[in-house]
């Protein structure tokens, strides 16, 4: 006879296991290695919780040393496979399955483990569409995650880097999976609850802080002046005419260069206020200027940033914080933003094809996309209308009724026709596309679709894909910004010069750029020392960052 | 290093009065472009010495479209090229005929 609560019994039953090494919910540092043996099933779905910020790292360390005999075969589903224990796992045979959303670190390395079939890949998902899949196909059996500190009782202190833990412990915990926090420290009462102490069984002290990552800290330094023209060009071309308020910017130099020149190049257009106000977005230190500025109303974000703490906690105008006056973060709350509130998202990316379709994938790195292919979406189920996605929407359809015509959100892909070692970034045929073939995937590795991209900026111009009317248009508008690349060298000078003449292009000259302006004294800071300037010494960089 | 020439009649002569302006810096990655008002207004001549062999070509079209773009007439350009990407050496040449197209003062 069916009991209808096997899984709760089994939770049950790793749960007695694993008491056997805890003294109520509280476990050694050294048997921690013990706690997963006894705990973990072969085959187990397990969330092992890192994504490109935050690590769980010492539970990663501990995974990696189990006994192969006892725990095997085990199927990762992960935000980031960002650690080299990520794949350890995989060497070892401890694990086998893995869906994933982000690796940037690991990206050669997962390549070449997908070439020698040591990981069988589920997908490459984007971030909210994995936590779609915590809650109905790919729930954890267990969960190992990251805080700051836990009270006796298991209350978890997430601290400003809450990001994911919320959204593994709640598909977790609710399914009859069992949750293991690593915490640094253990107090009498945790500064504010992210996570309640009844979703979370297991907590182990470990010996250093979790590992985070400053992967949003742009050194204004190494900004270029390709890259500044680039981001002249965004602002008088895309944030000016659109008025776009709500926004998401990617990672990279030449959205970090933007945020430096809303205070500069923003300014003399007269634009503060009226653009760039509400974002989804990581505390990224070169938006300070913006802020100190007062450009900025508000900011939800995914994570936070290394050094970031201090200055949140001082403008809580601008950031979502808690009672503890630290920032919370969350991820899958914010991707949300991301798709459904904001009229634009703006990133880079390494390859673009003719038809706009655009991917971080190369031939020999498999980096996932994190969260760019859910901001970089047109949101179908989207029902609020707003003036840029109107806007937008009107140019791709402008003989549609307007009650009945649909808006479009602006999804920007941005950066110079040459990347790092002269790499182009105009393709005729996506590495992502040769990866698929190579390894019998279905569905090539694409970070952002064609259909979804609007604009494609590069320092030689804006193509404005909305206004495209053929295939044959888009590829025309992509070779005329693509430079000297060879895509770009393959343009139709005639059919290039109509298609300027119609707005599809649009020159530096076009927007009166003066090509002198394209210089760093434009940027609000040139240096990380004069953002901590800006910060008025409440934005800390770390070590790496300081060369003074 | 290459030193490559080009040569091109020019429609417009280059604004200004300035004789002799200067942008730049050799360094990898980069160049520097004297740019010197000392030639006939109907032609413009560059001299490129250039660390990154074999971009001949690419370097012709880079000056070809320059010299559309700009009508830099009387000007002759000495570039000293760190092997700058095309875009950087676009934007160095744009700079160099806007920098000597102001007054004097």
């Amino acid at each position: 006879m069916r009991t209808w609560r096997e899984a709760g019994d089994a939770r049950d039953a790793r749960i007695d296991a694993g008491k056997a090494l805890a003294k109520h919910k509280l476990v050694e540092a050294r048997d921690a290695v013990a706690l997963l043996e006894a705990i973990i099933r072969p085959g187990d779905r397990v969330c092992l919780e890192g994504d490109n910020q935050k690590q769980a790292d010492f539970l990663a360390q501990c995974l990696a040393a189990v006994d192969v005999h006892r725990v095997h075969n085990l199927h990762m589903v992960q935000s980031g496979v960002v650690l080299p224990e990520h794949l350890d796992v995989f060497e070892s045979g401890v694990a086998k399955r893995l869906d994933y959303a982000y690796s940037g670190p690991q990206a050669s390395r997962i390549a070449s483990m997908l070439f020698g079939g040591k990981i069988e890949l589920g997908a490459v998902h984007t971030y909210l569409e994995l936590f779609a899949r915590y809650f109905i196909d790919l729930t954890p059996h267990v969960a190992l995650v990251a805080a700051v500190s836990a009270d006796r009782e298991g209350n978890l202190y997430t601290g400003p880097n809450t990001e994911d833990t919320p959204t593994v412990v709640e598909a977790t915990a609710f399914k009859d999976g069992v949750v293991i926090a690593q915490v640094n420290e253990i107090v009498e009462h945790v500064p504010r609850v992210d996570i309640p102490g009844d979703r979370v069984h297991f907590i182990v002290k470990s010996d250093k802080p979790f590992y985070v990552e400053p992967l949003f800290t742009r050194d204004p330094a190494a900004i270029t002046e390709s890259q500044i023209l680039t981001a002249m060009l965004a602002i008088a071309g895309i944030y000016a005419p659109y008025r776009v308020k709500r926004l998401n910017h990617g990672i990279g130099f030449n959205t970090a260069a933007i945020e430096l020149l809303l205070p500069t190049y923003g300014e003399r257009l007269g634009l503060k206020g009226k653009v760039a106000s509400h974002w989804a977005v990581n505390p990224h230190p070169t938006l300070i200027p913006a802020i100190e500025s007062g450009w900025v109303e508000q900011i939800h974000s995914f994570g936070s940033e290394v050094g970031m703490d201090n200055y949140i906690r001082a403008r809580s105008d601008i950031y979502f914080t808690g009672s503890d006056g630290a920032l919370r973060s969350n991820r899958a709350l914010c991707q949300t933003a991301g798709l459904y509130a904001c009229d634009m998202f703006i990133g880079s990316t390494l390859q673009i094809d003719l038809q706009g379709n655009s991917s971080t994938v190369t031939s020999s790195r498999i980096s996932g996309f994190g969260g760019a292919p859910n901001m970089g979406s047109d949101a179908r189920g989207r029902r609020h209308p707003s003036d840029p996605w109107l806007q937008a929407g009107k140019e791709a359809d402008p003989d549609a009724p307007a009650p009945m015509r649909r808006g479009r959100k602006l999804v920007v892909q941005i950066g110079e026709t040459f990347g790092d070692s002269h790499a182009p970034l105009f393709v005729e045929k996506l590495d992502a596309i040769k990866l698929a073939e190579k390894i019998g995937l279905e569905l090539a590795p694409v970070m952002v679709y064609a259909d979804d991209v609007t604009h494609i900026v590069t320092e030689e111009g804006i193509a404005n894909l909305l206004l495209c009317r053929s295939n044959d248009e888009r590829e025309h508008a992509i070779r005329g910004i693509a430079g000297y690349t060879d895509v770009g060298r393959g343009r139709d000078k005639k059919v290039v010069q109509t298609l300027r003449e119609r707005g599809v292009i649009r020159r530096p000259v076009d927007l009166g750029i003066n090509p002198l302006d394209a210089d760093r004294n434009l940027l609000a800071a040139r240096s990380i020392k004069d953002l901590v300037r800006w910060s008025g010494g409440l934005y800390e960089p770390p070590s790496r960052f300081r060369n003074w | 290093m290459e030193a490559l020439h080009f040569h091109h009649k020019v429609n417009q002569r280059a604004a200004g009065t300035k004789v002799m302006a200067i942008v730049g810096v050799v360094a990898s990655g980069n160049l520097e472009v004297l740019v010197e008002r000392i030639l006939p207004e109907s032609d413009c001549e560059l001299d490129i010495k250039t660390a990154a062999v074999g971009f001949g070509a690419v370097w012709e079209q880079v000056v070809a479209d320059f010299v559309e773009l700009r009508s830099p007439g009387g000007l002759k350009l000495s570039v000293n090229d760190g092997g700058a990407r095309p875009d950087t050496v676009a934007l160095r040449l744009a700079q160099a005929v806007r920098l000597i197209e102001e007054l004097d003062p």
